[in-house]
């Protein structure tokens, strides 16, 4: 029954989409169009196929909800590797312009790219790393199944469809001009419907679990798709021009829109790139080194502070432009009492080693973890410290800026990522070990050296532009050109880039080798994934 | 292997999730106290600078700190600073500042400054502009509008073809495209290619050269060493704005393009002008 209604919806989604194509009024909403129309096929056709075929008689709500998951992990690596590629590309774009080819103009230029590659990491990969670790992670932690049945299904290929609208939009032309919530209403839309299905499936998780109480992971994750679908809500309110054009035009204007702009952008990074993240943390580290977490008392108190605070630090994006003195003051202020919450993770994280040291030695992957730490602590000390007004005035619009997000984003979301995939991958598809563990040194090191290479580089170049650009004679007078500025920073930008071939190059081993752990590696003896509590 | 002496173990909060206990530790204590710490710093900077927003408006902090003003009087000291040496060179004759070495000097990096900040975006920050895309080069002795200081500041403050000043220097080479056959400019390209070098077909030449007559004479003169009054170029140097060879030539002739400079009498200081005009008349070509 439920069936006949599906293959309906699908059927006018299809029909609808097709319409939208054909009165589209720019080139990036009629694809748009007609990948919706695709995708809303293809589930007509498969539904169709499946309709009044027997049900397998499983009693699935004994078992955890591990195939959305194993999907998760697959999307997580593909992504990564489109994301990582994209930005090596860009990054050789600004050190050699002819890369900007003439016959990739107005699809491949950098302008184009830019957004695809920030989209691609953080929402693509990053996103899909959350929403697959959070899955298998409040399952474990709860002891129970994923709540809502296929709702979970419908939130990871949602989430797919939304990518792949965002990212076609960018290539084709439509945008917000708002960093990192560049898609325009009609992915918005579709995302809005997808995140609030997600909180549904965690938190229906969460309120049926099998134990007392709520695991500190937890925690983050839904601090993290509460205040994501708030942040995405807001600086998102907007009124399209026209139901078959991808335009909106902004409800906020002028500095209003900049400060909710920076609003969601400095969250973006705190609830999406911190608060979810150290939900991965909080259950990988301590499952990886067998050890009990190092403090409860801390891990309470660090996740009150950081949700409590991260959400004012916004306006420290915008020092010394229209936004009022006392809105960037307290930007600041708050950016520096967010240092010690941020650490609390880093704290807990790395304390929860003590005993167990030893294993760095032994253990590759909890090696991963382990730097993945480090890697968040320096960034969480580098940001607010570039939060205050006048370190901020050498630092901002420089490169700088890039190297602080970039070693927060490949040192603490890659490496901690990475981590948890060699953990997951064993376990979801039923194999005794990794591949090997060679390559997953391999891939450390190559991730490793490439983040010093490209955070590095980034410090050199960013600090010495800020330095040519205020550089004044005697008289007073500018003593650099703005193009002097951007060649100096030539042998910089080479070193970033091959930065990036390193970072890309372990990601391809890590491709390899979880490959060949589903491909090669026997299979574990048969444990099933049962939904029982601990006790 | 020396061993610490194990301290007393410290007890679990004796839950267990999928095998994850915590252990019931205290914060640390550093990590505490640096909390702490960055909240009283945090409460300090907001009563010196401006916070807290109130119904009419923010507390303005105890040290008067605001961006704006500061920014201002930043730009006022500045101003002051070169007061005197700024009204004298607006007060000398043009001609005769670079009888002053004091003025030079101070002309020269002050113009530098400008033309680095207004000009490099057109015309390169060394100055040699873009060829074939009609930025000119400055570095040369080939000017179209005059290479004296008077010329160079006259083109610097009132610009070239554009729609905000009617002093700006004006002129408008037709689209022969329009006017002639296709043969006819094929001739000419060839006849004016002939006065710097070598033409592509030798035998049109000839006919090139009544076309040029009867066509460009007038602007470019009958020799093609051009019009300085009308901005029309020598055509005889070697030097081209949009372009040499065949194709560029015959390109420009069908469809001429007509560069535009902006006025910058409305954005910069007189001072400002007759500096960048010192220093781009400096700069190897001034007459």
């Amino acid at each position: 029954m439920g069936n006949y209604v599906k293959v309906l919806v699908f059927g006018v989604i299809t029909l609808g989409a097709m319409i939208a194509a054909n009165f589209a009024r720019d080139l990036a909403y009629q694809v748009n169009a007609l990948v919706i129309m695709a995708a809303a096929f293809g589930m007509f056709i498969y539904t169709l196929r499946n309709t009044d075929e027997p049900v397998p008689a499983h009693k699935l709500e004994a078992e955890y909800m591990d195939g959305v998951i194993r999907y998760g992990v697959i999307a997580t690596v593909i992504w990564g590797l489109v994301g990582f590629a994209a930005g090596t590309f860009i990054a050789f774009q600004l050190a050699f312009p002819n890369l900007n080819f003439d016959w990739l103009n107005g699809v491949g230029n950098f302008g184009r790219l830019r957004p695809l590659h920030t989209s691609a990491v953080i929402f693509a990969f990053g996103g899909n790393a959350l929403i697959a670790t959070s899955f298998y992670v409040v399952q474990r932690t709860s002891a129970a199944r994923l709540w809502g049945g296929n709702l979970a299904w419908f939130v990871f290929w949602g989430y797919q469809l939304f990518i792949v609208l965002a990212a076609t939009g960018y290539m084709f032309g439509a945008t917000q001009s708002k960093e990192y919530a560049e898609p325009e209403w009609l992915a918005d839309w579709l995302l809005t419907v997808v995140w609030l299905a997600y909180l549904a499936v965690f938190l229906g998780t969460v309120i049926r679990r099998n134990q007392p109480h709520i695991y500190v992971a937890n925690w983050f994750y839904m601090g993290f798709i509460v205040t994501v679908a708030m942040l995405h809500v807001f600086n998102n309110l907007s009124v399209p021009v026209s139901l078959f054009g991808s335009k909106s035009v902004q409800v906020f204007s002028g500095v209003q829109d900049a400060m909710t702009q920076w609003w969601y952008g400095h969250n973006a990074v705190g609830f999406f790139l911190t608060a979810g993240f150290l939900g991965m943390m909080y259950y990988f580290i301590p499952k990886q080194a067998e050890r009990p977490v190092f403090s409860y008392k801390l891990s309470i108190i660090h996740f009150w502070a950081l949700i409590f605070i991260y959400i004012w630090a916004g306006p420290h994006h915008l020092h010394y432009t229209a936004l009022p003195d006392w809105a960037a003051t307290l930007g600041m202020v708050f950016s520096i009492v967010l240092w010690m919450p941020s650490w609390g993770g880093m704290i807990n994280g790395l304390m929860t080693l003590s005993g167990a040291w030893d294993k760095l030695r032994t253990d590759p992957i909890l090696r991963m973890l382990v730097i993945s730490v480090g890697f968040y602590g320096m960034s969480t000390f580098e940001g607010p410290m570039m939060s205050i007004r006048i370190v901020n005035s050498l630092s901002h619009y420089t490169d700088w800026t890039i190297g602080h997000v970039h070693s927060g984003a490949l040192g603490w979301n890659g490496m901690i990522t990475f981590g948890a995939l060699y953990f997951l991958v064993p376990r979801l598809w039923n194999r005794q070990a990794l591949y090997s563990l060679n390559a997953v040194s391999w891939h450390f090191w190559l991730a490793t050296i490439g983040i010093v290479l490209y955070a590095a580089s980034m410090w050199v170049s960013g600090i010495m532009e800020g330095l040519m650009w205020r550089e004044v004679d005697a008289n007073g007078f500018l003593v650099n050109s703005f193009a002097d500025t951007v060649s100096a920073k030539f042998p910089m930008y080479v070193v970033r880039g091959l930065g990036g071939v390193l970072y890309l190059a372990g990601a391809l081993i890590m491709t390899w080798n979880l490959y060949m752990t589903v491909k090669r590696v026997p299979m574990a003896a048969r444990v099933t994934a049962t939904a029982q509590p601990a006790e | 292997m020396s061993k610490k002496p194990v301290k007393k173990e410290v007890p679990t909060t004796g839950h267990s999730w999928d095998g994850i206990e915590e252990y019931d530790n205290p914060m640390p204590r550093w990590w505490l106290w640096t909390f702490y710490a960055c909240i009283v710093f945090a409460i300090g900077y907001s009563i010196a600078y401006p916070a807290w927003p109130m119904i009419n408006r923010a507390t303005p902090g105890l040290l008067g700190y605001s961006t704006r003003q500061d920014g201002e009087a930043a730009l006022i000291a500045a101003a002051q600073a070169n007061d005197v040496i700024n009204t004298k060179l607006a007060e000398t004759e043009l001609a005769d500042i670079s009888k002053d070495p004091e003025l030079v000097t101070y002309a020269t990096n002050a113009g530098a400054a400008v033309f680095r900040t207004w000009c490099a975006q057109c015309h390169g920050s060394g100055a040699a502009g873009v060829q074939a895309n009609g930025y000119p080069n400055l570095l040369d002795d080939d000017w179209l509008w005059g290479g004296a200081i008077d010329d160079i500041h006259t083109t610097i403050s009132h610009g070239i073809r554009n729609t905000m000043d009617d002093d700006a220097r004006y002129s408008e080479m037709p689209a022969f495209g329009d006017i002639l056959e296709q043969e006819q400019i094929a001739q000419v390209t060839n006849f004016v290619m002939s006065l710097s070098g070598d033409a592509d077909s030798p035998d049109m030449i000839a006919d090139g050269a009544i076309v040029f007559e009867e066509n460009c004479a007038a602007c470019h003169a009958e020799d093609g060493t051009g019009d300085r009054a009308q901005g029309a170029p020598n055509l005889t140097d070697a030097v081209w704005l949009y372009g040499d060879g065949y194709d560029h030539i015959f390109a420009q002739i069908s469809k001429a393009r007509n560069g535009v400079m902006p006025n910058w009498n409305t954005r910069l200081s007189e001072p400002e002008i007759r500096a960048v005009s010192i220093y781009v008349h400096s700069l190897g070509g001034g007459e």
